[in-house]
């Protein structure tokens, strides 16, 4: 823990992230619910809701600004603390938040006043009103404000403590940064160039096929965006929260390391299935894809034998007993290693997407949302709630109004998931389409119904818990008066830093590694599409099989 | 750190295993022939959508699809042909799975995506798009009506033709 407390200005500026975060997950499980539903056939006919404009809210602000808004409050929390420094600039920090919330404001109008209908993929020649893209932009822009803002922060540390190992929460902190720095750089190209011109009608034509490569050479390190600061909590606070230490430091910096390089030049396992890219540039995608399960591998082995050491501090022995020692009772505790089992299945699930040929069988089945609820939708989302019950009374002084409830809400979460995930993804491997109003379609087959009607039960119960998390944060802030006693949790290592080689410290190395992948994974792709696929496209939209000419 | 036993083992462990399925989704891939889409960008126009019988037990279907159809809605063949589809878009990004077989591909605007299933069995295989096209999304789908070899039968199957896939390989 650094010296320095941490300055109630600089908790103001993270608090009003968490708040934008939670109004944002409000309205987004609230779509979800409405799906799960309305997929069963448990939903009659409204007037006012209409499906994929609720898929497009559930996308946009589950996936992109609670996640978004969460990451960058919970890593500048673990920056500020294991670095122990104020934040470069609470300037930034708040120029950052401004650009990312007009942005969320903008995107959200478009959606609201359904001229949006497009999905938070947003594929193209399916055209939304401008300032969908324009959101979707200052969202990004801003979350480079607040990026910059944490790397400077790291930048002024190392001047002041040179040739010191850079703490591991805040080294876990800085690859997710990097690691958005590269990757959104092909989705800024995609809005950008191609489609926010060709919304506002400068151009008429696009190129699909061509967006599609730049939007799954983000999409893809997008997934560790949203993952490796729910790593960087499991690595660095859960042996703490577990009241044992981290099992090895040095292998969690090669984790993260190999995540950095290795998740961004795959993109094109999202697009075995697409035209204009040849199989052997796909089963390179691939081979890159198992290349980046082997940091998840080796996160699975360090975080279970740190796991296995706190339950023998507990007094826990033999097998099995020392995982009946851990604070089960302990919602951070609890929500955060639940996360950890849910996303066992969900990257056992997301190794059978990156199996080329077998993705033929789940590729935009319902399997593919199962998958995604287990990682997405459960290893971060549940993370980020279990930190917040002891981030939110960190931040507020409040304690947190009620651990039963946050229990009940990390606990519920999980078992909905669990049932949402085995019907979505049982239905999936039947052919059940994702991204489909299946209540409303005529071809729905008799032998879907009972997975989806046990997603349906499984999204009412991740529902109920997602309402309980709400309601014990809103509690918190508003009518808990007891004072917070919290610090945040920071894990000392079994096998320290000491041991790790000194060439993980050398960021430009790293990231000349990262570039060369991608121009040897994207020079082939990018070229057979460009000499492919031609900016022939004109726009539609959603409820219109005619041309916008 | 790799002076650490358990360490060690896990990271060669972890290695292994990944080496152990990639070298799996080959063999499937070479071995077995099962094979993801690939480009086609010489084949004639989708200005008429049909099922054309081009060798004995050899059927090209062009399909194309738009909000919210497939062209064409049905697609009939004898049990045991080999069928190849082109696909492509007349509009937005559509998908095209054929349940219970390995065709799964996207249909994008400006290009054409080709997949191969060999139909053995008799009865109806129902086609779905899996990719959001606009509002009437849920309502799109087709068939494949796979009929019985009648007694004179109309053909019988010739083996996969290798050939043509290499073709598109080598390309």
């Amino acid at each position: 823990m650094g010296a320095l407390a941490m300055h109630e200005s600089e908790k103001r500026l993270i608090r009003w992230h968490l708040y934008i975060a939670y109004i944002a997950v409000a309205v987004g499980i609230f779509f979800g619910l409405l799906q799960a539903l309305s997929r069963a056939k448990l939903l009659p006919p409204m007037p006012w809701y209409d499906y994929y404009q609720g898929l497009t809210f559930h996308g946009v602000l589950n996936a992109l600004v609670w996640t978004t808004f969460n990451i960058v409050a919970l890593l500048a929390v673990a920056v500020r603390a294991s670095l122990g420094r104020p934040l470069y600039s609470l300037a930034l920090g708040w120029t950052g938040f401004g650009l990312m919330t007009i942005g969320v404001a903008a995107a959200g109008y478009a959606i609201l006043t359904r001229q949006a209908n497009v999905l938070y993929t947003f594929y193209p020649p399916l055209m939304a009103h401008p300032a969908f893209y324009l959101g979707a932009t200052l969202l990004i822009v801003g979350s480079w404000v607040s990026g910059a803002n944490l790397i400077l922060t790291y930048v002024a540390w190392r001047r002041e403590n040179p040739g010191q190992r850079t703490p591991l929460m805040a080294f876990g902190s800085i690859v997710v940064f990097v690691l958005w720095y590269i990757a959104t750089l092909g989705v800024a190209i995609e809005v950008l160039f191609l489609l926010l011109p060709w919304s506002l009608g400068l151009v008429k034509q696009t190129n699909p096929m061509l967006a599609r490569t730049l939007f799954w050479y983000f999409g893809h390190p997008l997934v560790y965006f949203w993952l490796l600061p729910a790593y960087v909590a499991w690595y660095t606070m859960v042996p703490r929260l577990a009241g044992g230490k981290l099992y090895s430091d040095p292998m969690a910096r090669l984790a993260f390391l190999m995540l950095l390089i290795f998740s961004t030049p795959i993109g094109v396992h999202h697009q075995y299935t697409d035209p204009a890219i040849g199989q052997e540039w796909k089963l390179l995608h691939a081979f890159g894809t198992f290349l980046v399960t082997i940091p998840s591998l080796l996160t699975a082995f360090n975080l279970m034998a740190s796991l296995e050491h706190a339950g023998r501090q507990r007094g826990g022995r033999g097998w099995i007993d020392w995982i009946f020692r851990l604070p089960w009772n302990e919602p951070a505790f609890a929500g955060a290693t639940l996360s950890m089992i849910a996303f066992v299945f969900g990257g056992i699930s997301g190794i059978v997407n990156a199996s080329y040929n077998v993705n033929l069988v789940v590729h935009n089945t319902s399997w593919v949302p199962g998958h995604l609820h287990l990682t997405v939708g459960t290893a971060v989302t549940l993370t980020f709630m279990a930190m917040a019950t002891w981030m939110v009374p960190y931040l507020t002084g409040r304690a947190l109004w009620s651990r039963k409830v946050a229990l009940a809400n990390v606990y519920l979460w999980f078992i909905g998931v669990m049932l949402f995930a085995v019907g979505m993804m049982r239905g999936g491997l039947e052919g059940e389409p994702r991204r489909t109003n299946l209540g409303f379609s005529p071809y729905l087959l008799p032998e879907w119904m009972p997975f989806l009607i046990l997603a349906a039960v499984g999204g009412t119960l991740m529902f109920i818990a997602g309402v309980l998390f709400l309601l014990n944060m809103a509690m918190t802030l508003w009518f808990s008066r007891q004072p917070a006693r919290v610090e945040v949790p920071i894990a000392e290592a079994l096998h320290t830093a000491a041991d790790a080689p000194i060439a993980f410290e050398r960021w430009r190395v790293w990231l000349a590694v990262a570039a060369v992948l991608i121009v040897i994974s994207y020079t082939p792709v990018l070229t057979q599409v460009l000499q492919t696929s031609p900016f022939s496209a004109y726009g539609f939209l959603p409820s219109n099989p005619a041309p916008i000419r | 750190m790799v002076n650490d036993p358990f360490e060690r083992t896990a990271i060669f462990g972890a290695g292994f295993l990944m080496t152990a399925f990639f070298i799996a989704i080959v063999v499937g891939a070479f071995g077995l022939g099962i094979r993801v889409p690939t480009c086609v960008t010489d084949i004639p126009p989708f200005d008429q959508p049909a099922v054309v019988e081009v060798a004995p037990g050899q059927y090209v279907v062009n399909v194309v699809a738009q909000m919210w159809l497939f062209n064409p809605r049905e697609i009939r063949i004898p049990a045991g042909s080999t069928v190849t589809f082109n696909l492509t878009s007349k509009d937005v990004q559509h998908g095209f799975k054929i349940l219970n077989t390995n065709v799964n591909m996207m249909a994008v605007p400006g290009v054409v995506n080709r997949a191969q299933a060999r139909f053995d069995q008799p009865g109806e295989y129902l086609i779905v798009c899996h990719e959001y096209c606009g509002l009437g999304h849920h309502a799109m789908s087709a068939k494949v009506i796979v009929e019985p070899r009648t007694a004179e039968g109309p053909s019988l199957p010739t083996p996969r033709a290798m050939a043509s896939a290499l073709a598109c390989w080598a390309r």
